[in-house]
């Protein structure tokens, strides 16, 4: 059944708020608008009305919100998520997640739990993206140290790159520490020695 | 045993005590463990103390009022068992505005507030008969001291802020920015944030707290009633603790400490030189450099800084009645009272050498002179002068008649009007 209500989402991040767009249009929520720039969003709150806001618990601008709500009846009082505080299960994955919501007061709650609902997820959903993201980053980062190392290992010690990774490894096995712990010592020690001036002596 | 407290806080100047308390060792001195944590606005802090994330926290005075009143987007409720200490506000223009002002034929060569604040009215009725639109103001939050203090700076010179000016909400942190960019023409925010703006060349500082209420309780702990009913010795702990923390922050020897600790990036983030400067009540006040020296700028402890009087919860009522934040009635009132606990303080710092004060409320604003008051134990106690700006003391058995001696006010009725524009 498609929703009537009307949800704002607020974040200062473009990625995540088109993510929570999507998942709340997926849900039939066809009246999802976004605002990412703190400066239009009074105009767009006045402009939408909306049920439901959603903001980024992280966003200062939570305080700015609720004096707009304070002097202005463009939104029907809106009150903060879970006052009602019977669903303490909610709560913490509402706050864990990074999520805040306004709900307009007397909208049944069973309308608006599926909303927040999918915002938790999908700001989980996010976070696990970044995260996995940055890990990606800093395997390649870590491939790259331990090319290095490999590269020096052959040309220091005349080994052939099979070599010189077995090197690596079983040296990060026999002092129970990471392959790219070995490399990036290999690295320093290696630049201790390298000529200012380019070309490196042998050690 | 040893008791996990976190405690929020935002990145002010007078988050002082807490930092101390959980620095210095004096909450380990009550067997607390107390951990900190920085947030990033009021509205979360609320919520998180009220989502029993955090145990107590540094907050807004006027905000655990608003509590007790069920006013605001979240109302739960919260008291204040200590006060965190006085002063640190002030009011900064626009350097645009303040030349205005300066050519607006009112003479604001003494640097007085009051003539600051005749100036900008005379500003504000010049605005509106060229028709220019309204000046833009900014605040931290509905319901805190430095919306009240900008509307009463306003207010005495006969400007009405609810429809001569334009009143919003701006991060603390974000206040010179908005000035920088024209987004607002002044605001009242706690320290560092003026002094930054002023050095920036923003803005001009205009009024500080001590020109409008000199014993206005800033910052406070805010704690769950539940808190103090089922666990009331922890609760006497943290009462203890901050209150040794504000003496050891009130004592100049310790200032080069104090800012070392509070410029932490983890902490305010801020040059541990600007904290110092505040500290000592050296604020530049214009963007040449001009340096006013504010003895009392910033007191966490003396003259009963951290005693919860029930006459300033009243005080701050009042100014939720003037404009129109509450409607008036007895059980308001009273509900009101109960967001101050001194007897909480009382119990805790009993017999402890701190003098303890024999009353719970008292007619403010009062004082023009140092004077003693009688207490209970731990010896004398002087409270510094408390005038208020106006002149016009504030008795809390007479609440009606000071809301009503006020010539601009706006209506519990009223407000609603204009909300419904």
């Amino acid at each position: 059944m498609a929703s009537t209500l009307s949800i704002l989402v607020v974040d200062e991040n473009r990625a995540r708020a088109a993510i929570i767009e999507d998942g709340l249009r997926e849900a039939g929520h066809a009246r999802v608008a976004v605002v990412t720039e703190m400066t239009g969003l009074v105009r767009e709150i006045e402009r939408l009305k909306p049920d439901v806001i959603v903001v980024d618990i992280e966003n200062p601008s939570r305080d700015s919100l609720e004096q707009f709500f304070e002097v202005s009846r463009s939104v029907q009082r809106p009150i903060a998520m879970f006052v009602d505080r019977s669903d303490s299960a909610s709560i913490q994955a509402a706050v864990e997640a990074g999520v805040s919501a306004y709900v307009v007061d007397g909208l049944k709650k069973e309308r608006v739990k599926p909303i927040l609902d999918m915002a938790i997820s999908r700001f989980n959903t996010f976070s696990r993206l970044t995260r996995e993201l940055a890990e990606a980053r800093s395997e390649l980062a870590d491939r790259k140290v331990i090319d290095r190392a490999k590269g020096i290992l052959m040309s220091h010690r005349g080994l052939k790159e099979e070599e010189a990774y077995a090197l690596l490894r079983q040296t990060a096995m026999n002092e129970k520490r990471k392959m790219v712990e070995i490399a990036r010592s290999v690295v320093t020690a290696a630049s201790l020695f390298a000529k200012p001036a380019g070309g490196r002596e042998d050690p | 045993m040893t008791r996990t407290i976190t405690l929020g806080f935002i990145p002010l100047i007078d988050a002082a005590v807490p930092i101390a308390a959980a620095e210095i060792g004096f909450a380990a001195r009550e067997g607390l463990d107390l951990r900190l944590v920085k947030e990033v606005s009021w509205a979360n802090i609320r919520d998180r103390l009220a989502f029993r994330q955090f145990d107590v926290a540094h907050m807004l005075a006027p905000m655990t009022v608003a509590s007790q009143l069920g006013i605001g987007s979240n109302p739960y409720p919260v008291v204040t068992p200590v006060a965190l200490g006085r002063g640190g506000n002030a009011i900064t223009l626009s350097t645009a505005l303040f030349a205005a002002m300066e050519a607006s034929g009112e003479d604001v060569s003494s640097g007085e507030a009051a003539s600051h604040a005749r100036a900008l009215k005379r500003v504000v009725d010049a605005r509106r008969a060229n028709g220019h639109p309204p000046l833009v103001f900014a605040v931290v939050y509905p319901f805190s001291a430095h919306n009240y203090e900008f509307r009463f700076f306003m207010g005495s010179a006969g400007i009405d802020p609810d429809r001569d000016v334009r009143m919003t909400v701006v991060p603390p942190p974000l206040m010179a920015d908005a000035l920088m960019a024209g987004a607002v023409d002044g605001f009242c925010v706690n320290a560092p944030w003026n002094m930054l703006a002023v050095e920036r060349g923003a803005g001009r500082i205009v009024a500080v707290k001590a020109d409008i209420w000199p014993a206005s309780p800033e910052k406070v702990l805010g704690m769950r009633p539940d808190l103090i009913d089922g666990e009331r010795d922890t609760a006497c702990r943290l009462v203890v603790a901050m209150e040794a923390a504000a003496r050891w922050c009130d004592d100049p020897a310790n200032r080069g400490d104090l800012a070392a600790l509070l410029a932490r990036p983890d902490r305010m983030d801020v040059p541990a030189d600007v904290v110092r400067r505040l500290l000592d009540g050296e604020v530049t006040i214009d963007p040449a450099g001009t340096v006013r020296r504010i003895p009392d700028y910033l007191r966490f402890a003396e003259g009963a800084a951290t005693f919860p009087w029930i006459s300033q919860a009243l005080w701050i009522f009042a100014q939720m009645l003037r404009w129109g934040q509450v409607a008036p009635s007895p059980s308001a009132e009273a509900a009101a009272a109960r967001a101050f606990r001194p007897d909480v303080w009382r119990e805790a710092l009993a017999g402890s050498g701190v003098p303890i004060p024999a009353q719970d409320r008292r007619v403010e604003g009062a004082l023009t002179a140092p004077t003693e008051i009688a207490t209970l134990s731990g010896g004398p106690l002087v409270l510094p002068p408390d005038r208020f700006g106006d002149d016009r003391p504030f008795d809390p058995d007479r609440i009606e008649d000071y809301v009503s001696g006020f010539s601009v006010r706006t209506s519990f009725r009223e407000r609603q009007a204009l909300a419904g524009e």
